[in-house]
């Protein structure tokens, strides 16, 4: 997934820009739910098959980082590697007003930049299914002095429902090896 | 040693007190290097991270890089990962296979065993000075290979490691053992590497078998994230220990755990519910343990800490997390999750998806660990928080000796683990024989009532 190149040559008529628009401002609503702390909602853009990934970074020689600087996904450890029952829980969790590792709930700012269309099915015309890449940079303090910034690439592949748009897949390639942070408790 | 407040003052075992100095003292810290994590055996992996000859997996010790490294001939090796000249690290790698470790700086090089092989220049700059024998990659002086685990010390005249884990090794081994009984057999599926800005004891504390903590994962033990929650069963983890005697056990060696003897009629609790192919699996092992290991298999482990800072997760989920301390108020943690090797792919990969909801930053129970211990530490900084101890005084004197399994065992929640622990650690930090250390010649105790 990461290594999902822009297909060529992407034909930049009108119904792309239309469709580049669209998807970002669907990332952009996405943000606005969870830095609004409306998980619930968000759980609604998520497919019910839907992959949510972030790998392992590794520190590795020169020419092997295609095999193995990320850990994979399906495979052992990752950051994470969830299903939306998962991820549904981590909601719940939220909710129940006694997780102390979001209680009180950190203050969270989800930046998304670069935004690029990587590949659109079946035509731009009629998208179905869109693979969009993007940066993110996600901001969170809590309680007083705690501040953390989780920087990556995230790779989304969005399907088409109804007149918006669900996430079938993420992934997100967080820039860092050892976690500089003590939680992945707030949702990327 | 240096700290304004002596050792003996700061852990007053008798009153079960211990001074908030040795969370987050520099003095401590340093003593602690300086006199515990240069002697005590320390859990360095394991056996399948380097399969082959060449292969390597960087790990810690305390605060410092090593090099876990299979040489050519096969023997594992664990080398200071700093070059003789300047001292640069001679693999920034975290795992791989190679013949030699070339220093980036100068490039001295290195065979997998350690001897010192290339100095560039030799003839011109070294020759009849350098003795290249005498510069190999410093290595430690103890090694000891345990079921697919490597440990480590740096203390030459430290104890054989069986020594060391004492009584300690009936808990660990239905750590490290297959789940069917059959002895060893677990493979590393990943690691987790992360920082928390805490002391390290804090974490070694929780495994100790502070069960007394559970308030604290209400959250994940109301919303069900164990691997029969779908099937309308509550809780972080299956309820495996219902029928059992919980026995939280202290050990001479600083080594305390929480453990769960089940009755004599073991039956087997129903687990992995929401996946029935894996169900039957656990109950097919469960039954074959029980037939292998007769009434040892009444045993089953929970947590527990092996002296001083390799903690584990015993069943679900399962693994070793090692506690690196960075400074007197941040830990590095690094988790080794395990599973059987020869485990189906289904098995493991139910085990894996559960073991990350789990465990460690990203896991839905263990987080609200990280919260307790980052403030447990922030609010011990304090001029005045300092002057006030924290309190050991729980289940004081509750427990008995080899009853009813060996060891120190109380059958109630207690802090006589971590008062043991400390006992030990005062012991290192005054820098004790390895008799006292490891409780050698130690009277046995009274027998205490309950």
């Amino acid at each position: 997934m990461s290594e999902v190149i822009e297909r060529t040559p992407v034909r930049r008529g009108l119904a792309w820009f239309e469709l580049k628009q669209e998807i970002e401002d669907f990332l952009y609503h996405e943000a606005d739910l969870l830095d609004q702390r409306r998980f619930t909602e968000w759980l609604d853009l998520l497919t019910d098959d839907i992959v949510y990934f972030m790998p392992i970074r590794r520190n590795v020689k020169f020419g092997q980082h295609a095999d193995r600087e990320n850990t994979r996904q399906g495979e052992g450890i990752s950051w994470f590697d969830e299903d939306k029952w998962t991820l549904g829980k981590r909601v719940e969790q939220i909710l129940t007003g006694v997780h102390y590792a979001e209680e009180p709930l950190s203050r969270v700012t989800h930046m998304v930049s670069n935004v690029r269309l990587l590949d659109v099915q079946p035509s731009v015309e009629a998208p179905d299914e869109v693979t969009v890449g993007c940066r993110f940079l996600v901001y969170q303090n809590r309680v007083e002095y705690e501040t953390h910034t989780f920087i990556g690439r995230l790779t989304d592949v969005l399907r088409r429902a109804g007149d918006s748009w669900q996430i079938a897949r993420r992934e997100l390639i967080l820039e860092q090896n050892v976690l500089l942070a003590k939680n992945l408790s707030i949702l990327f | 040693m240096t700290t304004q407040l002596p050792i003996d003052q700061a852990i007053d075992l008798e009153h079960g007190m211990i001074s908030r100095e040795i969370f987050v003292s520099p003095e401590y810290h340093r003593a602690e290097l300086d006199k515990l994590f240069t002697r005590a055996w320390l859990f360095i992996g394991h056996e399948s991270q380097i399969p082959r000859p060449g292969d390597f997996y960087v790990s810690r010790m305390g605060e410092e890089s090593v090099i876990l490294c299979r040489d050519a001939q096969g023997a594992v090796h664990v080398f200071l990962n700093s070059c003789r000249h300047r001292g640069m690290k001679v693999c920034r790698y975290e795992q791989g296979n190679t013949s030699l470790f070339v220093c980036p700086y100068h490039s001295w090089s290195y065979t997998t065993d350690g001897k010192l092989q290339g100095v560039p220049l030799y003839r011109v700059l070294y020759e009849n000075t350098l003795k290249r024998e005498e510069w190999s990659l410093i290595e430690v002086p103890k090694l000891a290979l345990y079921k697919g685990t490597v440990w480590a010390s740096w203390d030459p005249l430290a104890p054989e490691f069986l020594e060391y884990l004492g009584g300690a090794v009936d808990h660990l081994d239905q750590v490290l053992d297959c789940r069917d009984g059959r002895p060893g057999g677990s493979e590393v599926i990943g690691v987790h590497k992360w920082i928390f800005p805490a002391n390290w004891k804090f974490a070694a504390e929780n495994f100790l078998g502070d069960t007394y903590h559970n308030p604290s994962h209400r959250s994940v033990d109301m919303i069900g994230i164990n691997p029969s929650a779908q099937r309308g069963v509550k809780g972080r983890r299956d309820n495996e220990y219902n029928r059992g005697q919980h026995v939280w056990v202290g050990f001479p060696q600083g080594h305390g755990m929480h453990s769960v003897l089940m009755p004599p009629d073991l039956q087997y609790e129903p687990s992995y519910q929401q996946y029935p192919v894996v169900e039957e699996y656990f109950r097919h092992c469960f039954e074959e343990r029980k037939r292998r290991l007769g009434d040892k298999a009444r045993l089953l482990p929970f947590v527990g800490n092996l002296f001083p800072n390799a903690s584990y997760h015993g069943r679900q989920p399962r693994g070793i997390c090692v506690w690196h301390p960075h400074s007197p108020t941040e830990t590095e943690a690094w988790r080794f999750f395990l599973v059987d090797a020869d485990a189906p792919a289904e098995v493991k990969d139910v085990l894996r998806r559960f073991y990350m909801r789990y465990s460690g930053p990203a896991g839905m129970t263990e987080q609200d660990d990280m919260e307790n211990w980052l403030y447990a530490t922030a609010a011990s900084k304090g001029t005045i928080a300092r002057r006030y101890p924290f309190n050991y005084q729980m289940s004081m004197g509750a427990y008995k000796t080899n009853d009813p399994v060996p060891g120190d065992v109380a059958t109630q929640i207690t802090e006589q683990t971590p008062r043991n622990f400390y006992r030990v650690y005062a012991s290192y930090l005054n820098g004790g024989d390895w008799d006292a250390l490891i409780g050698r010649n130690r009277a046995p105790v009274q027998v205490a009532a309950e």
